[in-house]
């Protein structure tokens, strides 16, 4: 999904990065997108990377005042800006 | 404020007529927990919601002179969307849809001051029901130490209800909430109710924070650096490795001599009652079925209380969500997630504590599918078993590879004890997918705090208190029961003379009394189940013994075959032979007997006391019968298994 807009899935952003979130794929689940939005992932929010667990998974990301690990599984789900 | 909160009444169930019920509501994570403790005191009941795996607190608070309020402490819930089966418990008791429970009078939303933006989705739910509401703000110190601010005022305003601040780690950081409490009916409540719908809902929480002069929390630059440390691929893995090390340790090391203490203690009565009162009957039924049931209960307080001790430390500190993320990836592949970590551990020491070190876990279906197989894991009453029983098949000289063979079979079965766990987890926990959606996976990190010894003194005794009073009635039961079985006929002197054994050789006495006991009965009437993996029927007394305790083998073991040295029982059971059947006069303890005796203590579940928490815990007898019944049918088929190799092998 790396287009020229910058737009992508926010699992495909490195340790470091920083971007906006768009929204929710359409293919996540109705109840991991729910949660995903519960959890403060709603578009305009600015999400950091953190860090990624040893394993590479899960991720730790920061958005909202809140520090929060999701797995791959669920953090592709979520689509952003970057820049 | 002269109102304050003091341990009220028993709390009974149904709250008597009149008691207002009050909930409190929020995410995992906010403090709701600490707010509940500071309310109700050391008296809270905990327990399951009817039917399900999903933990209950409540308890009373006196509000101002005689008046009391029912406290409940709802699971830890994002939304009233539920898409767990704790949310929809939530949702259900906010509701009164719940049978058996009351309607919440008034609703408490907790939300934590330095993420406050999150908790205003839920707060705007909640408003909907039409409850009179209060938000309590939990962190409000730690939002102004990291440069954030709020203004408590307007924000009461902005959102048309009461707004606190509340400490429940400080013993009068609840008093202002204490002081609403009284009058649920007087509380303010929003002339128009928030939007709920996603957008215009984000758009109110905004413009609210805005109206409150909201400035959220900078990132704590301590927690950052020392995250550097603690979660970096190798010094953060390596001291994870170190502080569960040390975790461990202190489970199994330091709780051992407060074990060894209670056991002094307890047999030290034992020897005053049969001072005092004799030999006789009753005498032995007090000092050794009585008060060994409550030795048997009291020996695992340790554990637990340490446990405990250790998971508030961690839990406060905030270690315990690193740890978990460190270790979620390994436990996925169990289908599990990182925070099982610590109850697999704990489960080397004793079930027991790790089946109660699950309640950490937010998820009611990974958590059931944890504390059904923690019982694989090989726990330290396996040991003196596996000690006999490999000593016995393995000659102390015997290497394998340059190593050991007696290490390298002990080795194998802890191994054998931790895969079949994770593989049985799988397996739980692909069952239970139908029954609830499986849920994303989230984990907050929170910032290092320093612990309160307020909060730790709740979370250690409430367990504590629990496992005694739920648990602990079962187990003395079953340890008295089991003690009437081996114990039970008695003889006397003239029979035992009868029968040539001399009344005066308490040995003798005992090695005979267990050959003619009911468990005896029991043990031949069982045989035919037993015969293929090669037991006898004094080995079937030993393992129906071991319900009462798995290290209870070695001693049973020892007695009934009236081993001259019972701290070596051993050496004397090498050369024990078949007194009956087809095999008269060929010895038991052949490689293949013993391979099979070893594989059936991995598998079954030969613990009365784990029955009981998994009763207690689970909230019902149907999860501890079920995996009672399904490890056994495991065990004897994978010894079958064994003796069926070992015996074409040897």
């Amino acid at each position: 999904m790396t287009d020229g807009t910058g737009v992508r899935s926010l699992v495909e952003l490195p340790a470091g990065g920083v971007a906006t979130v768009v929204g929710i794929a359409e293919a996540a689940e109705p109840h991991v997108a729910r949660r995903l939005v519960d959890l403060g992932l709603t578009p305009g929010t600015a999400v950091t990377v953190v860090r990624r667990a040893p394993l590479r998974d899960p991720t730790l990301y920061r958005f909202g005042g809140t520090s929060l690990c999701l797995r791959s599984a669920q953090a592709r789900h979520v689509t952003v800006q970057v820049g | 404020m002269s109102s304050h909160c003091a341990p009220g009444g028993a709390g009974a169930s149904p709250a008597p007529d009149g008691t207002a019920v009050v909930a409190l509501v929020g995410a995992p994570n906010a403090g709701k927990t600490t707010i509940f403790n500071a309310l109700t005191g050391l008296r809270a009941k905990t327990g399951n919601y009817p039917g399900v795996t999903v933990g209950r607190a409540r308890g009373r608070c006196q509000v101002a002179g005689d008046t009391a309020v029912e406290v409940e402490d709802l699971p830890g819930t994002y939304s009233l969307e539920p898409i767990s089966l704790d949310e929809q418990i939530t949702v259900d008791l906010l509701h009164g849809r719940l049978e058996g429970v009351d309607t919440p009078d008034a609703v408490v939303v907790v939300a934590d001051a330095t993420t406050l933006g999150t908790s205003l989705r839920l707060l705007a739910r909640v408003l909907e029901l039409g409850a009179p509401t209060t938000l309590a703000l939990t962190m409000y110190d730690e939002l102004v130490a990291r440069g954030g601010s709020l203004d408590t005022a307007r924000l009461g305003r902005a959102l048309g209800i009461p707004v606190v601040v509340a400490d429940g780690r400080r013993r009068s950081g609840t008093a202002d909430l204490v002081g609403l409490l009284g009058a649920p009916q007087d509380w303010p409540t929003p002339v128009v109710a928030p939007p709920t719908g996603p957008e215009e809902s984000t758009a109110w929480a905004r413009s609210v924070l805005l109206t409150a002069s909201y400035r959220p929390a900078t990132e704590s630059a301590l927690t950052a650096r020392i995250d550097r440390v603690l979660l970096h691929p190798v010094a953060g893995v390596l001291v994870f490795l170190g502080v569960m090390l040390a975790f461990f340790e202190t489970i199994f090391v330091l709780a051992a001599p407060l074990q060894d203490a209670i056991a002094r203690g307890i047999s030290a009565l034992s020897g005053l009652v049969t001072s005092v009162a004799g030999d006789s009957a009753l005498a032995r039924l007090v000092s050794e079925a009585i008060l060994g049931g409550v030795g048997s209960v009291l020996v695992f307080v340790p554990q637990i209380a340490l446990l405990f001790v250790l998971i508030a430390v961690l839990e406060q500190v905030g270690y315990l969500s690193r740890a978990a993320f460190l270790m979620d990836r390994v436990m996925a592949m169990a289908g599990l997630e990182g925070r099982a970590f610590v109850a697999l551990l704990s489960s080397f020491a004793c079930a027991i504590p790790g089946i109660m070190a699950t309640r950490t876990m937010p998820s009611a279906r990974e958590r059931l599918a944890t504390m059904l197989t923690l019982p694989l894991v090989t726990c330290s009453a396996r040991l003196p078993v596996y000690l006999l029983l490999v000593s016995m098949l393995v000659p102390a000289d015997a290497r394998w590879w340059g190593i050991g063979a007696r290490g390298v079979v002990m080795f194998a079965l802890y191994l054998l004890g931790a895969i079949s766990m994770m593989v049985a987890a799988r397996v739980a926990t692909w069952l239970g997918r139908s029954r609830h959606a499986v849920l994303p996976f989230t984990l907050e990190m929170p910032p290092y705090r320093l612990p309160s010894l307020r909060t730790m003194a709740f979370s250690v005794w409430l367990p504590v208190k629990g496992f005694l009073r739920k648990a602990g009635t079962i187990i003395l039961v079953a340890t008295v029961l089991m003690w009437a079985l081996l114990n039970l006929p008695t003889h006397s002197a003239a029979e035992l003379r009868a029968a040539g054994v001399d009344p005066q050789d308490s040995t003798a006495v005992t090695s005979y009394t267990m050959q003619n006991s009911l468990a005896a009965d029991v043990g031949r009437a069982v045989g035919p189940v037993f015969e293929p993996l090669g037991f006898d029927w004094k080995t079937n007394v030993a393992v129906i013994s071991s319900l009462a305790a798995r290290e209870t083998f070695v001693a049973t073991l020892g007695q009934i075959s009236a081993a001259e040295d019972p701290t070596d029982p051993s050496a004397a059971l090498q050369d024990s032979t078949y007194d009956s059947g087809p095999h008269e006069g060929e010895l038991v303890y052949t490689p293949a007997t013993l391979a099979a005796l070893l594989v059936f203590f991995v598998f079954a579940l030969q613990c009365l006391s784990t029955i009981a928490v998994l009763r207690r815990e689970t909230g019902r007898w149907r999860w501890p019968l079920t995996v009672f019944g399904f490890y056994f049918a495991l065990a004897w088929t994978m010894a079958l298994a064994a003796h069926t190799v070992v015996g074409a092998v040897a």
